[in-house]
């Protein structure tokens, strides 16, 4: 909860033996990587702005989590949570992020010309292509930890440098608490209407109060181009079209989000990133790139295939069905992406995604001759 | 035993020393107003204004009541324990209401908050307790169960009697806002206290945590086991919070009086049996509650209660007597009369269905209890829903009998 932290002080009172949760039936990063001793030294500590330990591991705790998927079970509040509770978020980080170290730095590259190729996926298999990640105002406390007065100033600021663009990036802000019946209809047929989040791994972390308060979702005219204000992030911005030109989508996307830090820097803001942790965003799944990169691609006979997760695995490439995360495929389409997101930059993110995409291709055509595929299969990445 | 609880809490434990079955008035005294001490101020960076939530799409009686003026004074304030405005509002933020349904809109996340945020609190309380002003008037608590008059009901119609309340362990933080240790420490009490219980309040305590799942089948099948809250008014307000840590039910051998805690409030208190027989439902209420708060007394403990707002717990909703008497009754031509809410209102009572709040009613069977709460007495709330049902199976037996119905005159209300 915002800002008044008498409450942690008064906590202090009790032993941390008396305040360690119980984690005996939990299964995500948090719990793996908590121990009493961390807990302990961990919990008379707060970030300037007050998040503290407990808050930044109460969605850990309120959501056990699955026993086949993983979940982080902690989030930040502010820039300075990653560095004040560092002692448990650096081996979460490590852990969710292939081993990545707190000596490592990220290469952020968000230089279109750098990807080769990616604008011939064929247009048979994959449907549609996009690539989202998430950017946070450096200044303000992120959603779980927002006031009110925070999350509006980060809709008006957001709404000014929006409004500065122009050319195929000219567009328009709608509110979620001023949006007509009509528009919202349009979104929700566009696919760009978001919802008040219902999961509980984000409602326990506090991200969806005062809902739809400075909430919002701007678009350009040509909707190719969309940036979520106030949902899991400050801002998350998409790039997307249909077929398979990811190199386009791709680079409307960093020329989009480039310009959007010169206006957010010309109105004396900068986003949160540094060397180590790359860009700063609220869940620690999301550092670094928080990209997000890929298609909707017919797959029917791969996706049979007993080898399917495994050549995922190891183009480090993860499915989802096409309603997004925690969706089932339906008839056969499948949403690749990749799985990383720190320790590798943008452009070799996308690079990776698009080749492993036109590998995937390739082998569902030989499926769909008959062919074996054992001579296609590809060493891990 | 001499945990760092006694320690913390000796300045406020000495009251427990001095106080009487039914509430302390030297509680009350010591716990007036002018004697809380706030904690640290809120540390703000933008001012009251930007910070004031949009009610304009809201009904609920926090969004009725709470003016900029009133954000802007009691917005940098904090209980003791660090419990501010913000968070008390928060349910009432995140969740606009119904047309139709005025919800409350806000919670106490201890007992302090009563005091800190009564600019808000007193307003929201007149209104939703039908005109009743803490800060002039005083509540009544009396839980002489022999005082009921004609508590047993026609067993045609009656199917089953039901008396529940709440109670709140003084010093420790509410739901809304307690800690993990403050939880376990509310378990730890109110079952060591339970343990002394005798005769046919005899029992025993399960665990949410160390459940089997022969037990939970058990609870279930007895419609005792409640669930990790999924209404948006309880997981707004933080109640849902490291689930099903320190939460667990306990029960007689007999099940007819029942506890749960940890759930929306420290403690609820339940007894209730098939039939219609009200007024032992209601004696073995008064003793039970008594006896228990005579265990926790034992070990220095105390219920949070002052003369001001009776029994002090979460919501608002269950100050004073914190208590809904209630009965499920067979009334299939009642409930087809236009007249029914009319006589309902006019009896101060209320229909729920037979799954309890937000439940629809099946087969003309209605849960008829008591509307009031605070500023009537459980003697006086109980005798209400007596001679109210009573009225109900009169109206229900006349129309079987194809004789008209009267709609009674209403109630005074408070002035």
């Amino acid at each position: 909860m915002p800002f008044g932290n008498t409450h942690n002080e008064m906590k202090l009172k009790f032993t941390s033996e008396q305040e360690y949760p119980d984690l005996s039936k939990h299964n995500n990063h948090m719990a793996k990587v908590l121990t009493p001793a961390m807990y302990e030294g961990l919990r008379s500590k707060q970030t300037p702005s007050g998040f503290t330990l407990d808050d930044v591991i109460q969605t850990g705790i309120d959501n056990p989590g699955h026993p086949f998927i993983m979940t982080v079970g902690c989030v930040a509040g502010d820039e300075e949570t990653y560095e004040v509770f560092k002692e448990l978020l650096d081996p979460v980080i490590e852990d969710r992020h292939g081993g990545y170290k707190p000596s490592d730095k990220h290469k952020t590259d968000l230089n279109p010309d750098n990807l080769k190729g990616g604008d011939d996926l064929d247009p048979n298999y994959v449907l549609s292509s996009r690539v989202r990640t998430g950017r946070s105002v450096r200044g303000f406390c992120l959603p779980p930890h927002c006031s009110r007065g925070e999350r509006r100033a980060v809709e008006k600021l957001s709404i000014e440098a929006l409004a500065s663009l122009s050319g195929d990036l000219n567009g328009k802000y709608y509110a979620l608490k001023n949006m007509t019946d009509a528009e919202q209809q349009q979104l929700i047929d566009d696919h760009f209407l978001f919802d008040k989040p219902v999961s509980p791994l984000l409602l326990a972390s506090g991200m969806g109060r005062d809902w739809p308060d400075a909430r919002g979702i701007w678009h350009n005219d040509n909707k190719t181009f969309l940036v979520w204000v106030n949902e899991e992030d400050h801002l998350r911005v998409i790039s997307m079209q249909k077929g398979g030109n990811m190199k386009e989508v791709f680079n409307r996307f960093c020329t989009g989000l480039t310009k959007i830090e010169t206006l957010f820097k010309e109105r004396g803001h900068a986003f949160m990133w540094n060397e180590h942790l790359g860009y700063v965003l609220t869940c620690p799944s999301n550092l670094g790139t928080g990209l997000r990169a890929g298609v909707h691609v017919k797959l029917p006979n791969m996706s049979k295939h007993a080898k399917f997760e495994d050549v995922l695995k190891r183009l480090r490439l993860q499915k989802r069905g096409t309603g997004g995360v925690d969706t089932a495929a339906v008839g056969g389409v499948f949403d690749i992406s990749n799985a990383d997101r720190l320790g590798f930059s943008e452009v070799e993110l996308v690079q990776m995604m698009v080749d492993g995409i036109k590998l995937l291709i390739e082998m569902e055509k030989k499926l769909e001759k008959g062919q074996s595929i054992d001579d296609l299969i590809p060493a891990q990445k | 035993m001499a945990s760092s609880f006694s320690r913390i809490l000796s300045s406020r434990r000495h009251l427990g020393v001095l106080s009487l079955v039914g509430g302390s008035v030297t509680a009350g005294f010591l716990l007036h107003r002018d004697h809380v001490t706030a904690g640290t101020p809120v540390r703000r960076m933008y001012p009251a204004s930007a910070e004031y939530p949009d009610l304009r799409q809201h009904n609920n009686c926090m969004a009725s009541h709470l003016t900029p003026a009133i954000y802007a004074k009691l917005c940098d304030k904090a209980t003791p324990n660090g419990y501010t405005l913000d968070q008390a509002i928060q349910t009432g933020v995140d969740n606009p209401g119904h047309p139709f349904i005025k919800t409350v809109g806000m919670v106490a996340g201890d007992e302090e908050s009563y005091e800190v945020f009564a600019d808000l609190l007193d307003p929201v309380i007149k209104e939703r307790h039908n005109g009743y002003d803490p800060s002039t008037m005083k509540h009544p608590t009396d839980l002489d169960a022999s005082k009921v008059q004609s508590g047993q009901f026609d067993e045609r119609y009656v199917l089953s009697s039901r008396v529940r309340t709440g109670r709140s362990i003084r010093g420790l933080s509410l739901p809304p806002a307690c800690t993990r240790a403050e939880r376990r420490e509310v378990e730890r009490v109110v079952v060591d206290a339970l343990s002394g219980l005798k005769d046919d309040l005899t029992g025993r305590y399960f665990s949410l945590t160390q459940m089997t799942d022969k037990e939970q089948q058990c609870l279930i099948d007895d419609h005792f086991l409640f669930d990790k809250p999924v209404s948006p008014l309880l997981t707004c307000a933080g109640m849902a919070r490291d689930w099903p840590d320190a939460r667990g039910i306990w029960h007689n051998n007999e099940k007819t009086f029942l506890i749960w805690v940890n759930e929306e409030d420290h403690t609820r208190v339940i007894s209730m049996e098939k039939g219609g027989n009200m007024k032992r439902v209601f004696e073995r209420f008064c003793r039970g509650l008594k006896e228990v708060e005579r265990l926790i007394q034992e070990r220095g403990w105390e219920f949070m209660w002052n003369e001001r707002l009776g029994y002090v717990l979460t919501c608002p909703s269950n100050l004073g007597t914190g208590l809904r008497a209630g009965v499920h009754v067979k009334l299939p031509l009642l409930s087809k009369d236009p007249r029914l809410n009319k006589i309902l209102d006019n009896l101060r009572l209320q229909k729920r269905g037979t799954g309890g709040v937000d439940t629809a009613a099946v087969g003309g069977v209605f849960d008829i209890s008591n509307l009031d709460r605070l500023g009537h007495s459980e003697v006086q709330l109980v005798q209400t829903v007596v001679d109210g049902v009573n009225y109900l199976i009169e109206c229900e037996k006349r129309l079987e009998r194809g004789q008209d119905i009267k709609v009674p005159p209403p109630p005074k209300q408070f002035k």
